[in-house]
């Protein structure tokens, strides 16, 4: 017989971790096409804007617009993998093949299912983030190498916050096709008023405070500068904030995926 | 102490009473069956027995811990077959016992000693590196009891382990079932098959609207709640046949086509069957389907 004793309660903390490597070993299964997904998508943006569009273009803000893509297309890559990997692999996971539900059986519970999918959708995420920065290595689209692996937090804070906000959409999601509301109303949005594409800096005032209070502006208010050669202002806010978004869509995916599955 | 008691307990779902003052204690080494109708509330007991979800009122213990504050504790020693599939189809057959076991924060090595002697018990030998896909439903069921059986569970919980499989694939679980009982573990299951129950189970709580509404071995339930003999009639003239009958039996039952005549003394129905040519009619023992159908009544519940 178990008894309630501190070394049970210990484990407990990273009962999370089966959960994440279930999803590991399924993604080890098919990993070749999907590092490869991770890797051509962001690429062609990159190469295709950046040469085509940067052929155009004067440099921006200093910089050839091929270095000042690379961050926005980062932040970007790092946000869409998140999103995804919590949207529709985790909905199929929960709502079709009853993988959680199958695992709530087990001396696992929600807390746990859910920190799993968190922490496996920022892995993912940090993949491709690492993924574009080998592009950025590669095509040398950097000023200073010590401060692009900052860009690795920089990935993982990234990916947390998406795959935070992303697992409380999954939690009240009826159907794959409600993602397309998330992707219409929310990312695409940022990634036009984030500064993915061009600098913000020509926005109206108005524009620009709604602006920065976009999550995806946060992060590329981080890695740009790093990408550019220099710290970032207001580092800590930034990446309180991407924590805050993280954890505040964590806890609102708790508590509605509770409501969803176990009432 | 026993494995699982539930004492009061209630729960609703938008003001209905899904489950109603149910109250179960279940014996060690003991098959326990809940039959009842679609929407009985077999699944929502289940998963309130579980620690899934909340009762409005009534207290549970699950293996020694109460419920819902050790939930997980408890579950540690529980094995579940749920009653829609869930095998994860992108692992093989060893691959989804392997992570399931995981789940129970065992190693990889223990998993991994229990996989043989697991499939061999689901009649799976040799198919330890198929993909899900290629299983048939029977095959899937069996894996799903044998992944409910990775952490060495003393309590077993499966809900409608036989629906939609072919009689040979329902036999192979029965087996497979009644040999952990022969091992000392409990089992409670639910199920719509009375020859299911019949087979399985020492005790069977017949549940309808989430309140049990009869409980006792097989035997007690027929002997208890029912005639000895039944003879179903059907055929041409049943109805003019049926107005002079009556007083032949304790209770007539038309459903649809056929009239069952529930009685203690068959022979003399038969006898006034034999004098009525377009007449068909099958004599038999009463079994747990009568009983079920007596005192849940014979309506469509959905
Ligand atoms: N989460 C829920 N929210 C609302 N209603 C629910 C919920 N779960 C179950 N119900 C309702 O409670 C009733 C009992 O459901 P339950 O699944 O326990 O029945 P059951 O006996 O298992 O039926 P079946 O034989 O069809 O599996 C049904 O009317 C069902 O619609
Ligand atoms: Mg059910």
């Amino acid at each position: 017989m178990y008894t309630l004793d501190s070394r049970l309660r210990g484990n407990d903390v990273m009962n999370w971790f089966p959960v994440w490597r279930r999803n590991f070993l399924v993604w080890k299964k098919l990993a070749g096409p999907s590092l490869l997904g991770n890797l051509a998508d962001p690429m062609l943006y990159m190469l295709g804007l950046g040469y085509g569009l940067g052929a155009l273009l004067p440099d921006v803000g200093g910089v050839p617009y091929l270095n000042f893509l690379a961050a926005g297309t980062l932040a970007y890559s790092v946000m869409n993998s998140a999103s995804f990997e919590t949207l529709y692999s985790a909905f199929s996971r929960m709502h079709v093949q009853k993988t959680w539900d199958a695992i709530l059986n087990t001396p696992l519970d929600l807390r746990d299912v859910l920190l799993g999918e968190l922490f496996w959708a920022t892995s993912k995420s940090l993949l491709s983030g690492i993924a574009i920065l080998l592009v950025i290595w590669v095509l040398g689209l950097y000023e200073d190498f010590a401060l692009t692996l900052v860009l690795l937090p920089v990935a993982v804070l990234t990916g947390f916050c998406f795959a935070g906000l992303g697992l409380s959409i999954n939690a009240v999601s009826p159907n794959y096709d409600f993602f397309l509301y998330y992707f219409t109303l929310a990312i695409t949005p940022m990634v036009l008023l984030g500064g993915v594409f061009y600098p913000t800096t020509a926005f109206p005032a108005w524009l620009a405070a709604v602006a920065a209070w976009l999550p995806l502006t946060h992060a590329i208010e981080l890695a740009r500068p790093l990408i550019l050669g220099q710290w970032p202002q207001g580092m800590l806010l930034h990446a309180a904030a991407l924590l805050a978004y993280g954890m505040a869509g964590f806890v609102a995916a708790l508590g509605l995926t509770r409501k969803r599955l176990l009432r | 102490m026993s494995p699982l008691s539930l004492r009061g307990l209630t729960k609703s779902y938008g003001g209905q009473r899904v489950v109603d003052g149910f109250d179960l204690e279940l014996e060690p080494g003991r098959c326990h069956g809940l039959l009842g109708p679609n929407g009985a509330g077999k699944t929502t007991t289940l998963r309130l027995a579980l620690g899934l979800i909340e009762a409005d009122a009534g207290t549970l213990e699950l293996l020694g811990h109460a419920l819902p504050a050790e939930a997980k504790l408890a579950r540690r020693r529980v094995g579940v077959v749920p009653q829609v599939d869930s095998l994860d189809p992108d692992f093989t057959v060893a691959e989804n016992l392997q992570t399931y076991g995981r789940y129970f924060g065992l190693s990889a090595k223990t998993i991994a000693e229990r996989i043989p002697a697991l499939l061999d018990f689901a009649g799976l030998a040799g198919k330890a590196d198929a993909p899900i896909l290629t299983l048939s439903g029977g095959m899937k069921r069996r894996l799903t009891l044998a992944r409910a059986l990775v952490n060495d569970p003393d309590l077993v919980i499966l809900d409608e382990p036989t629906t939609g499989l072919d009689p040979q694939a329902r036999h192979l679980i029965w087996q497979g079932l009644r040999r952990l009982i022969a091992q000392g573990k409990t089992l409670l299951l639910t199920t719509h098959f009375m020859d299911e129950a019949e087979r399985l189970c020492d005790v069977i709580s017949v549940i309808d609207h989430g309140r049990v509404i009869a409980r006792g071995s097989p035997r007690e339930l027929i002997a208890g709640h029912i005639e000895p003999h039944v003879v179903e009639v059907f055929g041409e003239g049943l109805d003019e046949w049926k107005a002079c009958v009556s007083g032949l039996c304790r209770r007539c039952e038309q459903a649809g086509e056929t009239l069952f005549c529930y009685t203690d003394d068959p022979e003399k129905v038969v006898a006034e069957l034999e004098a009525a040519p377009g007449l068909r009619y099958l004599h038999r023992p009463a079994n747990l389907e009568d009983v079920f159908l007596k005192i849940t009544g014979r309506d469509l519940r959905d």
